[in-house]
């Protein structure tokens, strides 16, 4: 699997990331080194094996759905870009 | 006053040969001393940790002390700190300053602990050298013999492992996500353990990869790092994954030595070209436990190989995922754009640094329609085989021995070429992280350059009390006392 200029361009836009032209190259150059190294994984025979999400062996727990913490207005908008008075302002992002 | 340990600084405190303010005061000033040339602290904090001193002082005098009353740490800048910048090594969140304070540092001034600062790290924990960190390389305290060009710490924790290794802090926090603790570590010649996954919140760390990441402390001792791992430990209901599991006495275990122990060695971690001193030491290593009553036992654990190659799938994808929040709009830098897509094009591309980004595009790649199955899937069910390789191990095996990193330091600029390269150096560390083991790198002896090499001691999930049993009895038995030139009180 090898990555061309179009698909290292896709996956940057997928990734919001501003990737320039002169760029391109040099990022496809590293991803596909990568991509290439990876491959390996395909000679490990996974027939029937069960894949493991994460490392923490136990069941997930439940909490009864209650609020716990709240009313800590000043320090939720403490890194606000701005603010106006009590709301967190932000650019518009719903069209 | 710089030759005590975290332990005997405890205990001298206790005795009022000094007092907490004098201990700090010197731990500053060795700060304010080494710091321009190592660059270990991102921000210094002398005045919070004089008052947290005094604090300390009141306490001890009221005989109130906590387990770390009045011992100067340096804190990773990953653990969010109320009121103290926390930037995770990136530009992006150069502006962010918390607003709480996570579990391990609260459990950590619960117990008295004063934080000189926020230690310097790769950039979202992504590296193996700290030369990835927006705010400059960290210098490892140690040179090679004769030749004065500054040597990488190792990372992500370089800050941390720097910090205590030059003496600039008496202990430290630290993260593993592949090797971030042990690495760092063995390149220092100090101590450091990745405990099981779920023994440390990860509530208030900046995630990297969420099923990987894992706190820990770095420290002088097998002993210190115990002491500060009994503090940082414990359950959060606060994180999903926290393990809800009793915090045993890990100071005590460091007594308990290795008789009747059975101590594995896996053959699949003597690698072609590596040098010849490692493979000695590792020898040495387990000579040394089976002088002191342990069983050697070879084992094998038939995936090793695959480790690298699953841990840059899952670790990219999990970071992707996370790493998608630094969008300019709520928190963090902002760069503008004409429209939306364009301020989180220009905000992402701006406030991550070069390898933070290789790894978004991987992630991305890994988990995009029609690519998913044949990379995430695939390497998670590699992953299933490995931990599946450990369980089969230690149904014969207590804890397993290895060579902590296939080599010793490296220069600052080695190893830039190309991203496998400097991949290559967790291929020791990373396995155990996939499988959510304790681990720990104990400093064991010198390279032919005179650098320090580290031995990694493996157990079982839950188990860190065998892992320091090991860890300090190899520290007894090698009786490394060589210390670095950069370091105060030299």
């Amino acid at each position: 699997m090898s990555l061309d200029p179009a698909t290292v361009r896709r996956i940057a836009r997928l990734s919001r990331l501003r990737i320039d032209d002169t760029q391109v190259a040099q990022m496809q150059g590293d991803l596909n080194g990568i991509l290439s190294w990876i491959e390996q994984l395909n000679e490990v025979n996974v027939d029937g094996v069960a894949p493991l999400t994460g490392a923490a062996m136990m069941a997930m727990r439940l909490r009864d759905d209650v609020v716990t913490d709240g009313n800590l207005q000043e320090a939720v908008l403490s890194n606000a870009p701005d603010r106006e008075g009590p709301f967190y302002a932000v650019p518009k992002v719903v069209e | 006053m710089f030759d005590l340990s975290l332990v005997a600084a405890r205990d001298a405190l206790a005795a009022k040969k000094f007092s907490a303010r004098e201990l700090t005061t010197a731990y500053l000033g060795a700060i304010e001393k080494l710091n321009p040339d190592i660059n270990a602290y991102i921000t210094t904090l002398p005045e919070a940790a004089l008052a947290q001193a005094d604090a300390a002082d009141i306490s001890l005098a009221k005989g109130e002390a906590g387990p770390l009353c009045g011992i100067p740490l340096a804190i990773k800048d990953l653990f969010c700190t109320k009121g103290v910048r926390t930037t995770a090594g990136s530009k992006i969140l150069s502006p962010f300053i918390p607003p709480y304070e996570s579990t391990v540092t609260a459990n950590l001034l619960r117990d008295g602990a004063i934080f000189l600062g926020k230690a310097n790290m790769d950039e979202f924990a992504m590296g193996s050298s700290n030369m990835t960190s927006a705010y400059g390389c960290v210098t490892n305290p140690w040179t090679r013999r004769g030749d004065n060009r500054p040597l990488v710490p190792g990372g992500s924790s370089g800050g941390s492992a720097a910090a205590v290794a030059a003496r600039m802090a008496l202990g430290a926090t630290a993260t593993d996500t592949g090797g971030s603790i042990r690495q760092p570590a063995a390149f220092c010649g100090i101590v450091g353990i990745k405990p099981t996954y779920g023994r440390c919140s990860r509530w208030g760390v900046v995630a990297f990869a969420s099923s990987l990441d894992q706190a820990g402390p770095v420290a002088r001792t097998v002993e210190d790092a115990a002491v500060l791992l009994g503090s940082m430990a414990g359950f959060d209901p606060k994180d999903s994954t926290s393990a809800d599991i009793a915090v045993p006495d890990f100071a005590a275990a460091c007594k308990r030595g290795v008789k009747g122990l059975r101590i594995g060695v896996p053959r699949e971690y003597r690698l072609d070209g590596m040098p010849p001193e490692i493979d000695a030491l590792w020898r040495q290593g387990l000579d040394w436990l089976r002088e002191a009553g342990a069983e050697i036992v070879d084992v094998s654990l038939p995936h090793t190989k695959y480790g690298l190659a699953t841990y840059y799938i899952v670790a990219p994808a999990e970071a992707s995922s996370n790493l998608a929040r630094y969008d300019g709009v709520r928190f963090g830098a902002r760069t503008p754009g004409r429209d939306l897509t364009e301020l989180y094009e220009n905000t992402r591309a701006d406030g991550f640094g070069a390898e933070v980004q290789r790894r978004i595009l991987i992630g991305t790649y890994v988990l995009s329609a029609g690519y998913y199955d044949a990379y995430y899937l695939r390497a998670q069910k590699v992953r299933a085989l490995m931990l599946r390789d450990f369980t089969e191990a230690f149904e014969t095996v207590d804890a397993l021995l290895t060579p902590a990193t296939p080599s010793a330091a490296f220069g600052q600029g080695e190893k830039m070429d190309d991203p496998i390269t400097m991949y290559l150096n967790d291929i020791f560390t990373v396995p155990v992280n996939m499988a959510g083991l304790p681990a720990m790198s104990v400093p064991a002896g010198l390279d032919a350059q005179g650098l320090p090499l580290g031995l990694q001691i493996i157990g079982r999930p839950f188990d860190e009390e065998t892992v320091f049993a090991v860890g300090a009895a190899i520290e007894r038995a090698a009786g490394f006392s060589t210390l670095p030139n950069l370091r105060a009180g030299a």
